[in-house]
């Protein structure tokens, strides 16, 4: 062994009991000893203590930060490089890249057969259900995507536009007795103009302030759910809504129902299968939109905005107009969204609408990489997926969830997908890709 | 006239809550302009590691006054301490690496340690809300309702003259900790312009990672305050707490500890009035709408520097 690995050693050594003694200081109370209300001490607390299990955890800091050090942060030669020579390089991948998106549709749209006839109609239940919630959040990336990627505002709110979509349809099926198709139109004027409400006084934040307002909003519109007892059924929320049918053919058994008019036998996942449908078709509904969007002179004006605002004053574009425009389509589609939530649960409630589901839309938005539409695919396969994928685990998935969100985004900076195509290129050149560092995001 | 003055009494105590906390973010966001969205949680590690103290030394209400101050003092130093290390390996895990990488990073790392560090306390403490018995009890009477007993009781217990003064000692010795010795120097020549403190010889990480310990050391003073004060916490205080903090750190102007203190006040004045006055279910959309009105108004905050857009 010669001295330098000698050294290496012993600075990894170092470094690791530095590590540990700090998860020591960390986990030694907080793990070690459990505030308890014991039954024997009439209702007081007590301390249980877990000295075992704080061992464990400081020895997997130690352990892991040594092996790290001697393995890969420390040495000359990181095992990490010599792995990447396994991987494919970037290159060949970036060619693939193109062939993802139809790639990803032609599975989308064949999935419930594939799983049908992998599981058989009763086993395929649950993958379908998560098929439809993944493609939910896939829709609420698209959509805030237009106010976070595309227009640079930071909207830390935007789960009040999935509530106010939501309750408009709960609530006009309750009152009124409209159906599904004409509500779920209804539920995305509503939410746009909730957007343009709110939009309004924020329009000369910046920034976090922006971010902070935002956020605010969205805890008034959950508390005044459920503080408003007569109108939304406070905490109780609002039960047996409508569930939707196929252009007036109800999903049941008997005359009349989807299967009796199409010939069918009648299965109950018949309409799991149509949700999932309309729960693609709205999402690509919302892609089209955005991706159509961006090539109109607002989609420039937005990103012209995201980049710099000051500069997009001085040229003339009405800045108040970008914005409201951006935040009322963003809306719009968070109602949309919000309004097949309701109908797919049959069952609403302001629990639904916490922060928590914001800050999971945002960081499905940010984590795919700002302004990019696959990118929100992605990350909301890779988090809603991945968070399903630990059901078993129940008390430990948020856990899980968080770390996720601090490892990837330290490993990825700027997302997964960190390229961006120019929306507009001089004629006769090929459009490429622009790599992340170059584009500096605006401060919106 | 009685009532009112109950109310102010409790409304300056929640705010002096409010305004511990919101010093952390101020604080930070001063310094690295980003929003610490995991302080709110740091504060209620705070206090749940002020709890276990409390239960582990076995302090109760029945020692005699000094040897509970003394109590009560050894448990704040010591959450102090393990609370600056949770708010340190925040930093140095979710936020160091992301330095100078795009804005939107650290405030995802940052909902991302929120969420981690709410359900690992919810997971080692249980999800159950810790009860305390009221370590201080009784307080002075300031009006006893009246010869014939009609008005209403105004009470100033000792706790709330407890959060007060602790409040004001801290917020005295930060004012001269910022202003006066060398660390706060380097703090404010970091919030001016890193690349040029660094070039004169100010430690920009080791000053960014300090600027976390004392946020984070002022927030588990605010997490015993609360503690005492109500008696009752649960893993999930810290969401709430941290956003009313966070809303008062933007009223006050983002960026100045004044402001902080006295934003954190305001939201506690507000939130109390409202409650007393009109109703409790919709306080938290009293003190939101104030803020939004607020910052229509006067987007930099009360007392915060106006913004000067640069190109």
């Amino acid at each position: 062994m010669s001295a330098k690995s000698e050294n290496l050693f012993m600075v990894s050594l170092k470094d690791a009991a530095a590590g540990g003694a700090v998860a020591l200081a960390l986990f030694g109370v907080l793990i070690g000893m459990k505030a308890e209300v014991a039954s024997g001490l009439g209702g007081q607390l007590g301390i249980e203590y877990r000295w075992a299990a704080v061992a464990i955890a400081v020895a997997i800091v130690f352990g892991g930060r040594l092996l790290l050090n001697l393995f890969v942060w420390k040495t000359d030669k990181p095992v990490t490089a010599t792995a990447k020579g396994f991987l494919p390089s970037a290159k060949p991948l970036a060619k693939l890249g193109k062939y993802a998106m139809p790639v990803f549709l032609i599975l989308a749209v064949v999935l419930p057969f594939l799983l049908m006839s992998a599981y058989g109609s009763r086993g395929s239940r649950q993958y379908l259900d998560l098929a439809i919630l993944v493609t939910t959040y896939v829709m609420l990336g698209w959509g805030l995507n237009i106010v976070v990627g595309l227009a640079g505002l930071l909207d830390l709110g935007y789960v009040a536009f999935y509530a106010v979509g939501a309750y408009s349809y709960a609530l006009l099926a309750q009152y009124f007795g409209f159906s599904f198709w004409i509500c779920l139109p209804l539920a995305g004027i509503l939410a746009a103009f909730w957007g343009i409400i709110l939009g309004f006084p924020v329009l000369r934040l910046r920034g976090d302030y922006l971010a902070i307002v935002t956020l605010a909003f969205g805890e008034i519109i959950r508390v005044v759910l459920l503080n408003w007892y007569d109108f939304t059924g406070g905490p109780d929320g609002i039960s047996g809504i409508p569930r939707p049918s196929f252009f007036g053919i109800e999903f049941e058994r008997g005359p009349g129902g989807f299967a009796d008019t199409f010939g069918l036998e009648y299965n109950s996942i018949h309409r799991i299968i149509f949700l999932y449908y309309l729960i693609l078709i709205m999402a690509l509904v919302t892609n089209f939109v955005t991706m159509r969007l961006r090539k109109l002179p607002v989609g420039r004006a937005w990103e012209a905005l995201r980049e710099d605002e000051i500069a997009c004053r001085s040229l003339g574009i009405n800045t108040t107009h970008t914005k409201l425009t951006a935040f009322a389509l963003g809306a719009m589609f968070g109602g949309f969204a919000g309004s097949f939530f309701a109908t797919r649960q049959g069952f609403i409630s302001p629990e639904s609408f916490t922060f928590i589901e914001s800050a999971v839309i945002l960081a499905i938005v940010v984590l795919g990489g700002l302004g990019s539409q696959i990118g929100v695919v992605i990350a909301a396969v890779v988090m809603i997926g991945g968070f399903e994928f630990f059901r078993g685990l129940e008390e430990y998935r948020m856990l899980v969830f968080g770390l996720l969100m601090v490892v990837i985004m330290v490993w990825k900076p700027r997302g997964l997908i960190s390229t961006r195509m120019p929306s507009i290129t001089l004629s006769g050149k090929k459009a490429k890709g622009i790599s992340a560092d170059l584009v500096q995001e605006g401060h919106g | 006239m009685d009532y009112f003055l109950q109310q102010l009494i409790n409304g300056v105590t929640l705010g002096s809550i409010y305004g511990l906390i919101a010093i952390g973010y101020t604080m930070v966001y001063g310094i690295i302009g980003m929003i610490n969205f995991a302080h709110g949680d740091i504060f209620m590690v705070g206090a749940f590691i002020a709890l276990i103290f409390i239960v582990a030394f076995g302090i109760t209400a029945g020692l005699p006054v000094a040897l509970l101050i003394l109590a009560l003092i050894g448990v704040l130093v010591i959450s102090m301490a393990l609370t600056a290390a949770w708010g340190w390996t925040v930093e140095r895990i979710a936020y160091r690496p992301l330095r100078g990488s795009f804005r939107l990073a650290p405030l995802i790392t940052a909902i991302g340690a929120s969420i981690t560090l709410q359900n690992f306390v919810q997971i080692s403490q249980g999800a159950r809300n810790k009860p305390l018995q009221p370590l201080i009890s009784g307080g002075f009477t300031l009006s006893d309702g009246g010869p014939d007993g009609s008005g209403f009781i105004v009470q100033l217990s000792y706790s709330q003259i407890l959060i007060i003064v602790v409040t004001v000692v801290l917020m005295v010795g930060f004012t001269f900790l910022i202003n006066k010795t060398s660390l706060g120097r380097a703090q404010r020549a970091c919030e001016q312009d890193r690349k040029m403190a660094s070039l004169v010889g100010v430690n920009v990480d080791r000053t960014i990672s300090l600027t976390f310990v004392m946020g984070a050391g002022l927030a588990s003073v605010a997490g015993l305050m609360f503690l005492l004060y109500y008696g009752v916490i649960d893993f999930y205080i810290g969401f709430l707490a941290g956003v009313k903090a966070f809303t008062a750190a933007v009223l006050g102007g983002i960026g100045s500890l004044p402001g902080a203190m006295l934003g954190g006040l305001l939201i506690g004045l507000i939130e109390t009035f409202w409650s007393g006055y009109f109703s409790v279910e919709y306080k938290d959309v009293a003190a939101f709408s104030i803020l939004a009105i607020v910052l229509i108004f006067m987007p930099e905050g009360l007392l915060g520097k106006p913004e000067v857009e640069k190109v």
